[in-house]
Parts: structure tokens; sequence; C-alpha cells
């Protein structure tokens, strides 16, 4: 039986207080009217020596240059405003989909009949824990979206109203229905979480495999589910911050995401734990398993990261490509940079098969990825809400370390509530004496 | 030069396991063991060091990516940029995405086709090759391991007898 250690408690509590303060900070420290915004720019012009350049203009452009720097001041401060939202998404998002990934990750597990996971159950079951209390915070976001922000462009009625596009997609994204569908979406992940944690306790203590068997049929109709439920979400939850953009490939291009991170965190957590003595079952082969699943996952997302990027810059398509025209021109570093971090690195450290078995490569390996994944879901998300006014700043490592805070103390508080083996299951013989 | 090798046939492969622990933990030189299929673990229990294989692919892989670079650079942007549905061909870089599924299948195609070749020449084998199984029944359900006669050959052989072997055979191996 796990404890949760009080070191790792007061961990938590301090990330999620320190990250309070600093969301807090962002959401005071974001502009308050239109006026805030002008002086900013006005101070930026100064500083670039652009206003010279203004001067030049003749007088009878001046009433258009005026009209259009007050176009220009609104736009920059809507981008400004969205900032702390943007940033607590990315993290509420980001955390939300590793114990997604992991929920997936799990129903295949079961429903493959794998023999080696299967010592490592109740760690995905303690990281899938935050399922429910991160769907919780998204849907609220969600809510708060559709009244308070203005990350969604589709859900104020006044963009729409000018907008021909997005009305042709109004009978899909609005938000009554948008909700709706979030609702179903999680419920369904949820229910099937609860379910699956019920089975895995009641078949420890049980003498058939009655409720092995109702977990390997409910984890096979899950994952239908999911299949469907993921695509949609990612259309509704990421894509449709970009209204007028669409990609056929682009919910598996997030799976991909979800599930590499997903993994990274099983590893990461499963080598925690092991290095305080609580899996003394599991041993470096199932280590070198899920290294495994990072290296080809992480090989994985960069196919699809390439194949949706390499598609439209080659078709050059206008209506399609502004998508990667803005994140070339305003996020160079964070995009290129985390093809290096997602997959360079990655390859390159996991592809040797004895580095696999070493936990402090795998650790390193991990962190840089879900680093570069961070930056992943950092880049689909920021282009469409802050435009060319993003930094990692103050509003955004906050969110991330008060998420993160909320993250630890949910899935460890989930471990000590039952055995860290799964004993019930009839595969856990060959999991614990499993040898590659 | 000859030397005298005692061939000992197993019909299990399990005995041949124990049989190849036994026989290196009483300190006699293994030359050799034939199976008609791979035995898990054989190679750890002779005592065999890892393949390098895998090392000379990563290898083969750098050279198929640097030579699909060094040949796509020459062709399409030093020796005739022409503008081909007005990709950017000023560059490298530029135009390197369409590149990308040429360099991938270079470097899978040198890693896989130079790997194969390695191993076909460090394990000698060819077409018309002479096969070097010592008995038919290697290739079908018996396994032989064979040891080096050094000092008492009479002493190998009982303990070879031992070892749960179904037939032994004393032979010359040029």
């Amino acid at each position: 039986m796990y404890t949760f250690s009080s070191k790792l408690k007061t961990l938590s509590l301090a990330l999620m207080i320190i990250g309070l303060l600093g969301v807090g900070y962002g959401f005071l420290s974001a502009p308050a009217s239109i006026d805030e915004v002008k002086v900013l720019l006005q101070e930026s012009h100064n500083s670039h020596g652009e206003v010279a350049a203004t001067a030049d203009h003749s007088v009878a452009e001046k009433g258009d240059a005026v009209q259009s720097e007050e176009a220009h001041a609104e736009h920059v401060y809507h981008l400004l405003k969205n900032k702390p939202w943007s940033a607590l998404y990315v993290a509420l998002f980001f955390f939300f989909m590793i114990s997604l990934g992991t929920l997936a990750f799990y129903a295949i597990q079961h429903v493959s009949q794998a023999g080696w996971s299967v010592v490592l159950f109740r760690v995905m079951e303690g990281i899938t824990a935050y399922l429910p209390v991160g769907g919780v915070l998204l849907f609220v976001f969600f809510v708060l979206s559709a009244t308070q922000n203005h990350l969604f462009t589709w859900m104020d009625p006044e963009v729409v109203a000018n907008d021909v596009l997005i009305q042709n997609k109004a009978s899909y994204l609005n938000v009554p229905f948008f909700l709706g569908r979030a609702a179903i979406y999680i419920l369904g992940w949820v229910l099937y979480r609860n379910y699956a944690r019920k089975m895995t306790i009641a078949q420890d203590a049980s003498t058939d495999l009655s409720n092995y068997r109702k977990l390997f049929k409910s984890s096979a109709a899950f994952l239908v589910f999911f299949l469907v439920t993921e695509s949609m979400m990612s259309w509704d939850w990421i894509m449709s911050l970009d209204p007028h953009w669409y990609s056929t490939l682009f919910g598996w291009y997030v799976f991909a995401s979800l599930i590499v991170s997903a993994i990274t965190t099983i590893a990461l957590i499963s080598i925690y734990l092991k290095g305080k003595g609580y899996l003394e079952f599991v041993n470096n082969s199932h280590l070198h398993d899920l290294a495994k699943f990072m290296f080809g996952f992480s090989i994985f997302w960069a196919y699809l990261w390439f194949s949706q990027f390499m598609l439209i810059w080659y078709a050059n398509i206008p209506e399609e490509v502004t998508y990667f025209v803005t994140r070339f021109n305003d996020y160079k570093v964070p995009f290129l940079g985390m093809v290096v971090l997602n997959f360079v690195f990655p390859l390159l450290i996991l592809m040797n098969s004895d580095f696999k078995r070493v936990p402090w490569f795998i650790v390193t390996a991990g962190i840089i990825v879900l680093i570069g994944h961070y930056i992943d879901i950092f880049v689909m998300i920021m282009p469409a809400t802050v435009g060319d006014q993003w930094f990692i700043g103050i509003s955004e490592i906050s969110s991330v370390l008060l998420v993160l805070g909320i993250f630890i103390y949910v899935v460890f508080n989930a471990m000590t509530k039952a055995p860290l083996l799964a004993k019930g299951s009839p595969f856990i013989k060959e999991s614990e004496h499993f040898h590659y | 030069m000859s030397k005298k090798v005692i061939q000992a046939m197993y019909n299990d492969d399990d005995i041949l396991m124990d049989a190849v622990k036994e026989v290196r933990a009483a300190n006699y030189h293994i030359e050799e063991v034939y199976t008609p299929f791979p035995v898990h673990g054989l190679d750890k229990a002779m005592g065999l060091k890892g393949t390098r294989i895998a090392i000379t692919a990563f290898m083969y892989g750098c050279v198929g990516l640097v030579f699909s670079v060094w040949m796509m650079n020459y062709m399409m942007i030093e020796q005739w940029p022409q503008d081909i549905g007005g990709k950017p061909s000023f560059a490298f870089i530029q135009n390197m995405p369409a590149f990308v599924p040429i360099m991938f299948e270079m470097t899978v195609f040198f890693a896989a086709h130079l790997m194969v070749i390695t191993f076909y020449m460090r394990s000698r084998l060819w077409p018309f090759k002479e096969a070097e199984n010592p008995d038919p029944r290697t290739t079908d359900d018996m396994f032989v391991m064979e040891v080096i006669v050094e000092g008492n050959e009479e002493e190998l052989i009982a303990f070879l007898e031992k070892t749960g072997t179904v037939e032994i055979k004393v032979t010359e191996k040029h």
C-alpha cells in the first residue's frame, strides 16, 4: 500500500499556491482597456524608433492611419486579454490529455491482453484519477469561455454576424451543442475510468474471472467510443480556435501527442515509485517496454506532424496555409524547437537498447518529451488566441505549476486508495516475471 | 589444421541448455552448437558476445541520409535550380520538406540493405555455399553440441554422456 509522502503533498500544495498567485497576477496584469493598449503600443513604437516612419505619411493618409491604429489597438487588446486565459487553457488541456492518453493506453492493455503491463495498472489508474477533476475544470473553463473570454471567436455573436464562413459552421459550432458534446465526452471517459477501477479492485478479491471479462468487454467498447470522441474533442477544443481552418488528420495528430505524453508520465511515475521502493515487482524490462513505446510514439507523432505540415506546405492553398504561416512567422522557435524536443532528442537518446533500461536516461528523455509536448499544445492553441503577443512568462509558467500541483495531489492521493499490485489479473504472474 | 571434436546430440532444447551450462562450468571449450531453430537464451548460456549489427545499421542509415541530402542538394539546388511549380529552390532548407520522403526512404534503404549484406558477409552466407551442418538431423529435430577434445578424451565422453545426450560421435573437424 502506498502512502502519500508528506514532502510530496507539501510540494503539490506549494505548487498550487504559487501557481494560483501567478495566475491571479496574470489576470490582473492583463490590460483593462483599449487605451492602456494604445499606451503600450506607443511605448514599443518609440523604443523601436518607428515614430519617424509614421510621421512621413501624407495628410490624406492620416485619417486611415488613425482608424487602422484604432483597429490595431483593439486587436492587440483582445490578444492580451486572452493571454492569461490561454495560458490556463494550455495547462489544463495538457494535464487532462496526459490522463486521457493514459486511459486509452490502459484500455489497450486490457483489450490486447498484454502480459507485461499488468504490474503497472495501478499506476495508470492513479494517473487517470485526474480525469474527473481535470474534466470538471475544463468544463468550467468552457462555460467561462462562452461568457467571460474571447478564446473561441465563434462563440462571439458579433464575430459570427460578420463572418459567413463561421455562419456556415454554426450548426456544429454553437455554444449549447459544444458544451453538450464536451459533457458527453468527459462523462463517457470518466464513466469507463471509474468502472474499470471498480472492476480491477473487485477482481483482486474475487475467485473467478467474471470481473476481468466485464472489464475486457467494456475496454473494447470504450476504445470505440474513445476513437470517435477523441477526434471530435480535438476539433471542438483545439481546431475550433481557428474556425476558418481545418485539417483531416488533426484528431490523430492530437492523439499522438496525447499518447506519448501519457506513456512518458507512466514511465516517470513508475520510476519515482520504484525509487521509493513501492514497486519491487517492476523490473527494468517493464521500463524498457515503456521507453520503447515512448520512442515509437515520438516517431509516430513526428510522422503525423510532418504529414500535416508537408501536405499543406506542398499544396500551399491560401486558406489552409495561413495556419502554418502564422506559426512560422510568429512562433518559429517553439514551432521548430518542438520537433527537436519531440523527435530528434527521443530518437537519438532512446534508440539504444541499453539506455532504455537506465532510469535516469528515461527520466531525462521523459522530461524533454513532456516539455516538447507542452510546447506542442502551446503552438496549437496560442497562435489562434494571442497571436504574436505570446510569451512564456508568469502566466504560462504559473498555470502549469497550478495544474501540475493539482495533478500530483490527485494522482498520488488516488495511488494510496488501493494496493499497487493488481493481483487479481489472470496475467499477473506473467507480468511479474516479465523479462525482455 | 584439423582438430578432434566430440559431437554430442540432444533431442530437447531444455536439456541442451542445461548441458551447455554444465560443459561451460566444467571448463570445456564448446566449439559450436547446431540447432534447428533459435533457442532463446542459448547465446547467453554459451557466453557469446552481443551482436553489433544494430550499430552498423545505424551508421549505414546515417550514410544513406547524408547521401540523399547530398544528392538532392546537388541535383535540385546546385546543378539546375529550376522553378518547378513555384517550389523555392534557392537553398536546400527552403525546399527541404519536399525532400524528406526521399531522405527517409534512403536512410531506411541503406540501413536495411547494407545491414543484411553485412550479416551475410559476417556469417559467410551466399548462394552455392556448401552447407556446414555436421548432421542433417540438426535442421529437423536434433541439437548438436561440438566440444573440442583437449586432454583426456575418455573423461570428456564420460562427462558428456551424463548431460542427457542421446548420441555421441568423435570426428575430425577441418
